[in-house]
C-alpha cells in the first residue's frame, strides 16, 4: 500500500477522474450557465450575433428580473405552484404514511405484493391518463382551477412516497413500538409517539421529493388549466411567457433560473436519503 | 408490594388505575385509536391502507379503465355521449399517416437517448464514485438537469438552440466553421430537430440513471475489488470481471426507469419543437395531446396514447421479475 | 402482584406451531423462568402473555382475569425486550416517564416516581442522558426502571442479559435477582441460558417444540429430569445417555468417577470406561470416552473435580463407577422417564 501515491496508474486515474468531472459538469451545466448569463444581459448586447455571448459588452442589468415580476403573471405562477405543492404534500402524507406503515408492519407476503403493486402505479404515465382525467375534471367542475391539479397530483406522489416511507418504517426496530404498546399505548398511539418521531428525517425527504415532483408535471397542468392567473410555473413559463411574436428571452431565462437553482439545491440536499429509502423499500421486512 | 430499603414508594403513588381506553376517551379520534378493534392487525392494516388504495383507484385506476373505454368509443370533448364503436377508433388512429411517424419517432427517441444515457451514466457514476476535490459542487451541477422541471429546462434549451442567437453558432463562427450571417438551424430541419430532442432527453435523464448506478456501485463490497487487486487483476480486468457483472442488474433498473420516462414523455417535444418541423419529431404522447386536447377528439387521442400500453406492460413485467428475484435473493 | 395463567394456549404461524397447548400457572410473586433452545416457542409464549401476539387457541389470565382479547396496554404488565427497546429520541427520564404518561399519572407526580425507580436501580445520575450515550449495563437498568415505574402486576423479561458481555452478565444476574426479591412482583423470564435459569428461577419451565417438557424447581429439573430432552438440555456437559434393553440409562458426568476415587462405598454401578480424550479446565477435567460393554455407540463424558488424582490415561480402559441412585431411566422411543428396572445394567 506504500506505493499508492507514486504508481503511474494512479496518476492517470486521477487525471481521468478530474477530466471526467470537468467534461460532465460542462455537459450538464452549460444550459444553466447560458441561462444565467442571458438573464443579466441588455437587449442591445444580447441580440447582436457578433458579440461574444459569454461576456458583457454592455454591462449587466437586473431589469429583466424586475420586468418578469412586474409585467408578467410570473409571481402568480410561483404562488400557484407552491400552494398546489403544499396541499398535495399534505394529502400525500395523510394517505401514504398510514399505507406505508401498514405495508411495512401489518401485512405478510400479500402486503409485499401490494407494495410492489402500489409502486407500479407510479409507472403509469400521465400521458395515458390525461384525456379521461380532463373529462372527469370537467364533470367535477374543476376545469381551469388549481384544485384540478391538487386532486390529480397525489396519483403519482402517493405511490412514490408510500414506497419510500415503507423502507423508512422497516428500518425502525419493531421492539420500539411493541415496547410502547406494553408501556400502555394503543397501537396507533405507539406508532405516532415512537415510530413517527424516529422516521422524521425520512418523512422530511418525502416531503421534499413530493413537492419537487408536483413541480415536474407538465401535461396535466397544460390540459386542465387555461387562464394565466391559475397556471403553474411549469406551464406558465413555456406557454404564457413565450406566447406572442416577441420573446423576452432574458426574462424567460430568469424565470427558469429562479426555479431551477432552489429546486436543485433542495433535491441535492436530500438525495442521499432518497437513495437510501429507495433501496430500503426493496429490502425484505 | 414488598419493597426493601431503597424502594420507598412515593406518597400517593397508588397503583396505576387503567381504564380500557388508556388516554381518556374523548372525541372520535381517541375512541377510534383506543378501540380494541383497531389493535387487530388485519383490521388496522385494512383501515390504514384503504384510503390510499381508494385514492389511487379513483385518480389512476378509473381513468386508466376509462382510457380503454374511450379508445373503443367515439367520444369527443363536445359530446357527452359515449358510443362503443369497437376497433373503428384504432383504425382511424392508425390510418392517420402522422401516427406511424409518431410511433417510429417514439422508438427512435427512446432507443437512441437511452443508449446514450446508459453509456454516459456509467462513466459519470464511476467519476462521482471516486473522491476528488469539489465533488459536492460537481454532483450538484450534474443533478440539476433532473431536478429542474422538464418544461423549464426545455425552455432553456429552446433559447440555447435559437436559430439566430445560439451560442453554438458563435462557437462555430469562432472556429471558422460557419460564415458570418450563416446559422445552424437546430430545430427547423428534421434531422437536427430530432437530434436536439434526443439531446435534451439524454441530458435530462442522465442524472437519474447516474444516481441509480452510484447506489449500485457503492453497494459493491470494497473488499471484493481489493481482493481482486491483491490477486493481481488490473483495472480493466476488475472492471469487466467484478464490477460489471455486479452492476448489471442495477444498470437494468436504471434503463427500465429511463425507458418508462422517455417513452411516455411529451413535454420535451411539446416545448422544444411542437412536434415539428412538419411532424418530424412528433411522438405518441405529444400526438395524443394534439389530437385529444387541441383537436378535441378524446377517443382518437386515447387510442393513440394506448399504443404505449403494450410496451409499458412489457417493462412492468420485467420489473416485476426483478422484484420477485430480489425477494428470493 | 398477580398470578399468570395460560390455559391450552396454542399459536400457529402458517403451518408451524410455535406454542402447542401450554398450561402454566405461576405463584404469587414467583420468579418463573422459561428455558429452552432457540425456536422452542418460549419467546412466543411470552409475547402471548404480553398480548403482542394473539393466540390461535386458548386463554391467558392475569390475576384471575381473562385478558386474551385485551391489547397489551390493558394487561397491567411490563416487559423488557432483549434489545431493551429504549426510545432513542427520548432522554432516560423521558423514557421512564413514558409509561406514566400513558397511564394518565398527573405530571407533578412524575418526578417523584422517576426518582423512585431510578434510585432503586442506581441510575439517578443518568437521567438526562440519551440512550445512545449509555453502556449496555446502564441500558438494561433504564429498561428495568421504565418497566417498574408504573408498578405492573407482572414483569415479562425476554433474555434481558443476552446483550451484555460475559463478565457483566454474572453481576447483572445477581442484581436482577436482588431487584426482584426486593419488589416481589411476579416475573416471567425467558432465556436459553441454563446458568441464568438455574440462578434466577424459583421454578423453571423447560420448553421444546412449543410444549412444556417439565416444570419444577432448578433442583428438580436437574436431578429428576422428566424426559431425555430435559436431561440432555439442562446441565453442562449434558447427562450421559446409554442405550440398554430398550431403555436409556442416564447419569450426570459429575457422578461418573474412577473406582479408585469412590472410596469403596456401597451401591455403586461399575462400568469399564474406555478413555478417549482429556480436557483440562482448571477446577475440573472433562474426560471423553465410551462404555463399550453397555452401548458402544454412545459418547460418554466424565467430569472430574481437580481433587480427584489424575489416573485416567488416554486410550486405556479404566474401571469407573456411578452411584446407583444417580442413575435415571428413560423410554428409548418416547424419552419419558421410567422407574429403575430390577437388576444391574451391566
Amino acid at each position: 500500500m506504500a506505493a499508492t501515491a507514486v504508481r503511474p496508474g494512479r496518476v492517470w486515474n486521477r487525471v481521468g477522474i478530474y477530466t471526467g468531472a470537468f467534461v460532465f459538469s460542462v455537459l450538464c451545466g452549460f444550459p444553466f450557465l447560458w441561462a444565467v448569463i442571458t438573464t443579466f444581459k441588455q437587449d442591445a448586447d444580447l441580440y447582436n450575433p457578433n458579440h461574444n455571448p459569454f461576456t458583457f459588452t454592455r454591462g449587466a442589468t437586473l431589469s429583466n428580473i424586475t420586468d418578469l415580476f412586474e409585467t408578467t403573471p410570473y409571481l402568480h405562477f410561483i404562488v400557484n405552484s407552491v400552494v398546489i405543492g403544499i396541499i398535495v404534500v399534505g394529502i400525500t402524507l395523510l394517505l401514504s404514511l398510514p399505507a406505508a406503515y401498514a405495508l411495512a408492519r401489518l401485512s405478510g407476503s400479500w402486503g409485499r405484493r401490494l407494495g410492489i403493486g402500489i409502486f407500479m402505479v407510479y409507472l403509469v404515465p400521465p400521458t395515458l391518463l390525461f384525456l379521461p382525467l380532463s373529462r372527469l375534471i370537467t364533470v367535477l367542475g374543476l376545469q381551469d382551477s388549481i384544485w384540478s391539479l391538487v386532486v390529480v397530483y397525489p396519483g403519482f406522489t402517493i405511490p412514490l412516497s408510500t414506497w419510500l416511507l415503507m423502507g423508512f418504517f422497516r428500518s425502525i426496530p419493531r421492539d420500539i413500538e411493541e415496547q410502547a404498546r406494553v408501556d400502555g399505548y394503543s397501537r396507533l398511539q405507539a406508532v405516532i409517539r415512537t415510530v413517527l418521531p424516529l422516521t422524521l428525517p425520512g418523512i422530511f425527504s418525502v416531503v421534499v421529493f413530493s413537492f419537487t415532483l408536483t413541480m415536474q408535471d407538465f401535461i396535466y397542468a397544460l390540459s386542465f388549466v387555461s387562464s394565466s392567473s391559475r397556471m403553474t410555473i411549469s406551464v406558465g413559463v413555456p406557454t404564457y411567457l413565450i406566447r406572442g411574436d416577441v420573446f423576452y428571452w432574458q426574462s424567460l431565462m430568469a424565470s427558469a433560473v429562479i426555479v431551477a437553482i432552489p429546486v436543485a439545491f433542495l433535491y441535492n440536499a436530500f438525495l442521499d436519503r432518497f437513495i437510501q429509502g429507495f433501496a430500503m423499500g426493496a429490502v425484505k421486512g | 408490594m414488598r419493597l426493601g430499603s431503597g424502594g420507598r414508594r412515593p406518597d400517593g403513588g397508588s397503583a396505576v388505575a387503567e381504564s380500557p381506553v388508556a388516554a381518556g376517551g374523548r372525541g372520535l379520534w381517541a375512541r377510534l385509536s383506543g378501540s380494541y378493534l383497531m389493535e387487530r392487525e388485519g383490521v388496522l392494516g385494512g383501515a390504514l391502507l384503504l384510503p390510499a388504495v381508494l385514492y389511487l383507484v379513483a385518480v389512476v385506476g378509473y381513468p386508466l379503465v376509462l382510457s380503454f373505454l374511450y379508445a373503443f368509443s367515439d367520444v369527443t370533448t363536445g359530446s357527452q355521449a359515449l358510443h362503443l364503436v369497437g376497433l373503428q377508433t384504432f383504425e382511424r388512429a392508425i390510418r392517420d399517416p402522422v401516427f406511424l411517424q409518431a410511433l417510429r419517432n417514439t422508438f427512435v427517441f427512446t432507443a437512441v437517448s437511452q443508449a446514450l444515457v446508459i453509456v454516459l451514466s456509467t462513466a459519470l457514476a464511476f467519476v462521482l464514485n471516486a473522491d476528488f476535490r469539489g465533488k459536492w459542487f460537481v454532483r450538484m451541477i450534474v443533478l440539476m438537469p433532473w431536478a429542474t422541471p422538464v418544461a423549464i429546462s426545455s425552455v432553456v434549451w429552446l433559447w440555447m438552440l435559437d436559430s439566430i442567437f445560439s451560442p453554438f453558432d458563435w462557437f462555430a463562427r469562432v472556429f471558422g466553421l460557419l460564415g458570418p450571417g450563416d446559422h445552424i438551424v437546430f430545430l427547423g430541419r428534421s434531422g437536427l430537430a430530432m437530434a436536439s430532442v434526443i439531446g435534451l432527453q439524454t441530458w435530462r435523464v442522465l442524472p437519474l440513471a447516474t444516481v441509480i448506478l452510484m447506489a449500485g456501485l457503492s453497494a459493491i463490497p470494497r473488499d471484493l475489488t481489493e481482493a481482486a487487486e491483491v490477486d493481481g487483476a488490473g483495472f480493466w480486468r476488475r472492471l469487466f470481471e467484478i464490477t460489471a457483472p455486479l452492476l448489471a442488474p442495477v444498470m437494468m433498473v436504471a434503463l427500465l426507469f429511463g425507458i418508462v420516462f422517455t417513452f411516455t414523455d411529451m413535454a420535451v417535444v411539446f416545448v422544444l419543437t411542437g412536434g415539428g418541423p412538419g411532424n418530424a419529431t412528433q411522438v405518441l404522447a405529444s400526438w395524443a395531446f394534439y389530437k385529444g386536447i387541441n383537436g378535441g377528439n378524446l377517443s382518437v387521442g386515447a387510442a393513440d396514447a394506448l399504443f404505449m400500453f403494450p410496451v409499458l406492460l412489457g417493462l412492468a413485467a420485467i420489473m416485476l421479475r426483478f422484484a420477485s428475484r430480489a425477494e428470493v435473493g | 402482584m398477580a398470578v399468570v395463567e395460560t390455559r391450552g394456549l396454542r399459536k400457529r404461524f402458517g403451518d408451524t406451531v410455535a406454542v402447542d397447548g401450554i398450561d402454566l400457572l405461576t405463584g404469587e410473586g414467583e420468579y418463573l423462568v422459561l428455558l429452552g433452545p432457540s425456536g422452542c416457542g418460549k419467546t412466543t409464549l411470552l409475547r402471548l402473555i404480553a398480548g403482542l401476539e394473539s393466540p390461535s387457541e386458548g386463554d391467558v389470565l392475569i390475576g384471575g382475569r381473562a385478558v386474551t382479547s385485551l391489547p397489551p396496554r390493558a394487561r397491567r404488565i411490563a416487559m423488557v425486550f432483549q434489545s431493551y427497546a429504549l426510545y432513542p429520541h427520548k432522554s432516560v427520564s423521558r423514557n421512564i416517564a413514558f409509561p406514566l404518561a400513558a397511564a394518565g399519572v398527573p405530571k407533578d407526580e412524575w418526578r417523584q416516581r422517576i426518582h423512585w425507580a431510578a434510585s432503586l436501580l442506581g441510575i439517578e445520575h443518568l437521567l438526562d442522558r440519551k440512550p445512545r450515550e449509555l453502556s449496555g449495563g446502564e441500558r438494561q437498568r433504564v429498561a428495568l426502571a421504565r418497566a417498574m415505574v408504573r408498578e405492573p402486576e407482572v414483569f415479562l423479561l425476554d433474555e434481558p442479559l443476552s446483550n451484555l458481555d460475559a463478565k457483566l452478565r454474572a453481576t447483572a444476574r445477581d442484581e436482577l435477582k436482588q431487584f426482584q426479591q426486593r419488589i416481589g412482583t411476579t416475573t416471567v423470564y425467558v432465556t436459553h441460558d441454563q446458568t441464568e435459569a438455574m440462578g434466577l428461577g424459583e421454578r423453571i419451565a423447560v420448553l421444546e417444540h412449543g410444549r412444556i417438557q417439565q416444570i419444577g424447581s432448578p433442583r428438580e429439573i436437574y436431578e429428576d429430569p422428566a424426559n431425555a430432552f430435559v436431561a440432555t438440555f439442562v446441565g453442562a456437559p449434558p447427562m450421559n445417555l446409554l442405550q440398554r434393553n430398550g431403555m436409556l440409562v442416564g447419569f450426570r458426568p459429575e457422578h461418573f468417577l474412577p473406582e479408585s476415587a469412590a472410596g469403596g462405598r456401597a451401591g455403586l454401578q461399575r462400568l469399564s470406561f474406555k478413555v478417549g480424550r482429556v480436557e483440562y479446565l482448571g477446577s475440573d477435567r472433562y474426560v471423553y470416552g465410551r462404555v463399550p460393554e453397555v452401548d458402544p455407540e454412545a459418547k460418554v463424558v466424565a467430569k472430574l473435580p481437580s481433587t480427584v488424582p489424575d489416573v485416567v490415561p488416554s486410550g486405556e480402559t479404566v474401571p469407573f463407577v456411578v452411584p446407583l441412585d444417580a442413575l435415571r431411566f428413560f423410554d428409548r422411543d418416547t424419552g419419558v422417564r421410567k422407574p429403575p428396572p430390577p437388576g444391574p445394567i451391566a
